[in-house]
């Protein structure tokens, strides 16, 4: 394991503030691209289809998923960055507690 | 061979792979049947989701249901996969970390509570129960129409009807590998279920594209399908397509998108799955495989119901509703199994009259047939329906039975209970569950969809407030959340019976009670449940003393993939502090 460059503290605030971004981004392209202004948007044409309707049936979908995978991507980095990623085998397991 | 001969042929290979499956996955202690021994990667895992996930609604109701209400079914398709978004960012990865055997074992500790544990188990029980009713209903269907005639002389022999006979060999199945395997049978099954299910979704799906647009790509079809659907459906004088708000006001489609997205961060059989992955790097990376396991299919449904809309109106077009009845083979199949009424058409019946004789959850299973694709397609099928019913029907197994089992007997009732003991009464909770179960599928209450929409009203009210404030805020404390949770899922529940009330009664009671709540709809009310959770849980939490120290440094853990040393912890908790 490499030396930290980050502290906890600053560790968990980015966290926090990339979730906040990332859960930004699901608000917009979900509820305001796909149903707020879904009417107005498929005056839009996208490949044949009405802007609004491709964003609500399968663009959001698209969105999604490209949204986890940057999330995953960039805790993976930020946990080892902070020196936090687990060493194999080195999480808490069920049952402990019992 | 026929599509009977071909359905049994593909139900026959997949049973046997389930329980080959399950004799080989035999677990010998609590910790494999409740987790899989935590050692489920995280690919084969994001499979195991997918299948846990995607349900008979998911694969039987839901292109039926966007077919029939066009724009306004996109509820389904973004509430069915933007939740994941929650889970992955905000319960996966900490709940994971967390690493007990359920949810209601979270919330316990979380809240330092017996009690906080007995209503979440409760609640786990009633979600679950409210959700497996749907998934027999499906395997009822499924059994009904492809394997009816083989299994009517059966069903006359010991007098009873052909779905009671389909819902029980379903639940013996199921029965068979979550009682020998628990969560590692379960786990393993739901992969090969999921590869049955998409395969099953996706070949009719890609025959159809091609034949229809000549790419085979369901996704890249749509764009040459939509400007057709949308001029046939003027010229019969039906609503736009791809027009938004026809079916549903704006605020029932933002509601119930959103009510079904929370629902899903929050239903336990899904949260469970995290649990039984490596580690919290493998919990963030079984999130992303889920998506794209469950987006496969759910980028493909709205294409599947375009197509489906397509040959319908096109067959009207041509024949009127007369020509269809008479000349048309899957609507005179499906008048057959009770799922199309066709016997009143007539030349006079309009588009609107035909397209109501019609049960929205045929058209997966009819598209094949619809599209005269062959016999061993439309089998296939069926038995990718099976899968998605049964798959969903186990994962939900495993919640019933750690409910009951694990945290009501042996955290409540008996905490001296031995392993053996607990292992023994966790495969005594699946039997009943699948009783119960069973009957629900017999009986079904109200159409597969809409019954599984209601768990996620439940589960949204009930859990995702409560789990989001106990990770995020350590101040959160018990009395908060277990008044959170209550007030939640009893508003919901109450609401949904006040509004469904002449579905539920079967009739018996006419009217509903009322018809929506400020304008939101019995699918859409949990967001208000959600609602009145958090605002509970947070100002009771404000007004009452703050959760012990021990809870608190809890909390803090839970935060960082690796376990911090006590050093670490306690300088982690100054530094936040400060």
């Amino acid at each position: 394991m490499s030396e930290p460059t980050i502290d906890r503290v600053t560790y968990w605030r980015t966290q926090i503030r990339r979730t906040a971004i990332l859960l930004g981004v699901w608000f917009v392209v979900g509820f305001v691209l796909s149903i707020f202004l879904a009417e107005p948007l498929n005056s839009f044409s996208f490949g044949g289809v009405p802007f609004g309707f491709w964003m609500a049936q399968q663009g959001s979908i698209f969105v999604f998923v490209s949204l986890i995978l940057i999330y995953t991507l960039a805790s993976n980095q930020l946990d080892r960055e902070a020196g936090v990623e687990e060493a194999e085998g080195s999480t808490s397991s069920a049952g402990q507690g019992h | 061979m026929g599509i009977l001969g071909w359905t049994a042929v593909w139900v026959v290979i997949t049973f046997s792979i389930y329980i080959g499956i399950a004799i080989w996955s035999r677990v010998a202690d609590t910790r494999g049947f409740y987790v899989a021994s935590q050692g489920v990667p995280a690919v084969a895992n994001g499979m195991a989701v997918g299948a846990d996930w995607m349900s008979a609604a998911s694969f039987i109701s839901l292109a039926g249901i966007v077919s029939f209400i066009g724009f306004d079914g996109s509820v389904y398709l973004m509430g069915w996969t933007g939740g994941y978004v929650l889970l992955a960012l905000l319960l996966a990865p900490y709940l994971r970390k967390f690493g007990e055997y359920t949810v209601p074992d979270f919330v316990a500790r979380r809240y330092y509570s017996k009690t906080a544990r007995v209503v979440a188990a409760v609640a786990a029980l009633f979600v679950s129960f409210t959700y497996v009713a749907g998934q027999m209903r499906g395997v009822g269907v499924v059994f009904s129409r492809f394997l009816g005639d083989f299994l009517a002389p059966f069903a006359t022999a010991i007098g009873v009807e052909v779905v009671t006979i389909g819902v029980t060999i379903g639940m013996i199945i199921v029965a068979l590998y979550a009682v020998l395997g628990g969560m590692k049978g379960v786990t393993w099954t739901q992969v090969a279920q999921y590869c049955v299910l998409i395969i099953a979704y996706l070949i009719p799906a890609v025959a159809i594209a091609a034949e229809l647009t000549g790419n085979p790509i369901p996704q890249g079809a749509i764009g040459d399908v939509v400007p057709v659907l949308n001029q046939l459906s003027a010229d019969l004088g039906l609503d736009m397509y791809t027009g938004p708000f026809s079916n549903l006001s704006m605020l029932n489609v933002f509601c119930i998108t959103f009510v079904l997205m929370a629902g899903t961060a929050g239903l336990p059989h899904v949260i469970v799955r995290f649990y039984t992955v490596k580690t919290v790097r493998d919990a963030r990376w079984s999130a992303f495989w889920a998506i794209v396991f469950i987006g496969i299919l759910y980028t493909v449904a709205p294409a599947i119901a375009m197509f489906s809309r397509l040959e319908i109106l096109q067959s009207f077009n041509e024949l009127g509703a007369q020509g269809m009845a008479q000349q048309l083979g899957w609507v005179q199949n499906w008048t057959q199994a009770g799922l199309i009424e066709s016997s009143g058409w007539t030349a006079d019946t309009t588009v609107q009259q035909m397209l109501g004789g019609i049960d929205r959850d045929i058209i997966v299973l009819a598209t094949p047939e619809l599209a005269g694709l062959s016999a061993w397609v439309v089998g296939l099928v069926a038995a990718g329906g099976l899968a998605a019913a049964l798959s969903t029907a186990s994962g939900l197994m495993i919640v019933i039975s750690s409910s009951l089992a694990h945290d009501i007997y042996g955290e409540v009732i008996n905490p001296d209970a031995s392993e053996q003991k607990r292992l023994r009464v966790g495969r005594q909770a699946i039997f009943v569950g699948v009783i119960v179960a069973g009957l629900a599928g017999i009986y079904p209450p109200g159409f597969v969809a809409e019954v599984v929409a209601f768990a996620f009203g439940l589960a949204a009210a009930s859990f995702f407030p409560i789990l989001v404030l106990g990770i995020f805020w350590k101040r959160c404390n018990r009395q908060g959340a277990v008044a959170g949770m209550i007030a939640g899922l009893t508003f919901t529940f109450v609401m949904i019976v006040l509004m469904r009330i002449h579905i539920i009664t079967r009739g018996a009671i006419a009217e509903p009670f009322i018809d929506s709540f400020l304008g939101i709809n019995a699918q859409g009310i949990g967001i208000i449940g959600m609602l009145i959770n958090f605002a509970l849980t947070i100002g009771i939490s404000l007004n009452t003393p703050a959760p012990p120290q021990k809870v608190q440094d809890l909390v803090e853990q839970v935060r960082y993939p690796r376990e911090l040393t006590p050093d670490e912890l306690k300088e982690a908790v100054a530094e936040a502090r400060g």
